[in-house]
């Protein structure tokens, strides 16, 4: 609905007396922030926002939170949210200080407002929530994306593809294996068998804390996409609860050999590969 | 058309794909390659497919046809230099090379074929020409 945006309608009074609001304004979100930040730092936070909301009602209407109007006054809002969160302060406190301009309009209309007034500070609060939402969500955004890159780097992290002899490649897999993990542990393993030109890789699974039948399928792609480029994969670190879970959900790593221990993968590879591990002469037995 | 050389080296045969593959070309190399083991009666198939990128479910099932081939006619197939990106569409299109044996590189797959089929290949080419039989009668 269209408000008309009188004389002395709280939009009006927003826009002429800005001095008046922006200070009642300023009071409040100070008492928000409970002493996070200092006065002068609130004010000119606060007095640019204010002046980019008050651009955007120019008209006889009230805008939508989200019309054109108000992006300035949005961008804004979204860099407070930043510098507050980044000074620690949470969503809320961010909120609050933002609605503290409800109070501070409400009050400079007057003690006694009139029905109309309260209907029109009824919309103009409408708007102002909405824009303190913003700012919630420009947190959330913010955070989201700080977890976002936290995931790609521990995708990257916990992935390592290491060489343990001439020809012999390992991945210790630590943590839970997901299809894209999966394929991350895939391209890693599969390029460093080309670049090492390894024919044979270890597996190694004792950091995976369950293995399930969709964790078994990925362990048994990975291990057939090697061996189409001509290396074989041995599974080692297995558990005796995990071989218990592995017989009872009854995967079947078929031809694949399978190891208790990396070490014992290590010492099997090493003699396919003809080598043989001898105490040196004279040395104690 | 573009046409997939053969080499043949000793008793083996070198097929070395160095780009990506259409359909009629794959076609194309699958008869050549019967053609020629044929007419060479060699006894292995080297296929060095590392300057392959893309493969589809036709390509992969050429290369299974060949192999099955190379293998009606007596001849081992080893498929070398298989890039990851091109093993991990196979596992995902769920396609295997049936028994085809596989190797890294070509000097990998050449010692398979050496070693398990005991032919004579590249190393034992001068050995070829000059007359003499394989080097493991000369020791």
């Amino acid at each position: 609905m269209a408000k008309k945006a009188g004389g002395n309608s709280v939009v009006a009074v927003v826009r002429d007396r800005r001095d008046e609001v922006l200070d009642g304004w300023v009071e409040g979100a100070l008492r928000g922030a409970r002493g996070r930040v200092s006065e002068a730092e609130v004010r000119s936070e606060l007095s640019t926002l204010y002046d980019a909301l008050v651009k955007g009602l120019v008209g006889d209407e009230l805008p939508d939170a989200t019309a054109a109007e108000l992006d300035e006054a949005r961008a804004l809002l979204t860099e407070l949210s930043r510098t507050r969160a980044r000074a620690g302060a949470t969503p809320a406190e961010t909120a609050v200080s933002v609605f503290a301009l409800k109070e501070a309009a409400l009050s400079a209309v007057g003690e006694q407002p009139t029905a109309e007034q309260y209907a029109d500070f009824l919309e103009f609060s409408r708007l102002v929530d909405d824009l303190g939402l913003v700012t919630f969500q420009a947190y959330a955004e913010a955070r989201e994306s700080v977890i976002a890159s936290q995931a790609d780097e521990l995708l990257e992290l916990s992935t390592p593809v290491v060489k343990l002899w001439d020809g012999v490649v390992a991945v210790p897999l630590v943590g839970t294996l997901d299809s894209a993990r999966t394929q991350v542990v895939m391209e890693k393993l599969l390029e460093a068998l080309l670049e090492t030109e390894s024919e044979r890789a270890i597996i190694d699974i004792t950091g995976v804390p369950a293995v399930d039948t969709q964790v078994a399928q990925h362990l048994l792609k990975t291990i057939v996409a090697a061996r189409l480029m001509g290396a074989d994969c041995i599974i080692s670190g297995i558990r005796p609860q995990i071989a218990q879970t592995i017989v009872g959900l009854g995967i079947e790593f078929g031809d694949i050999v399978t190891k208790a221990k990396l070490s014992d993968a290590l010492k099997l590879t090493l003699a396919e590969a003809g080598l043989d591990i001898v105490p040196r002469r004279g040395a104690d037995a | 058309m573009e046409r997939v050389p053969v080499l043949k080296l000793g008793d083996v045969l070198l097929v070395s794909i160095q780009f990506d593959l259409e359909d009629e070309v794959a076609l194309a190399l699958q008869a050549d390659l019967a053609d020629k083991i044929v007419a060479s009666g060699a006894r292995g198939v080297l296929v060095d497919i590392s300057g392959l990128e893309i493969v589809d479910s036709f390509i992969g099932r050429v290369f299974a046809d060949i192999a099955a081939t190379a293998s009606v006619l007596d001849a081992e197939t080893v498929v070398v230099g298989m890039r990851p990106a091109v093993a991990i569409t196979l596992v995902d299109l769920g396609l295997s090379l049936g028994s085809v044996r596989t190797a890294l590189n070509v000097e990998k797959g050449l010692r398979i074929l050496r070693r398990d089929l005991g032919l004579r290949a590249a190393e034992d080419l001068d050995a070829i020409s000059s007359g003499a039989s394989a080097p493991d009668a000369t020791g």
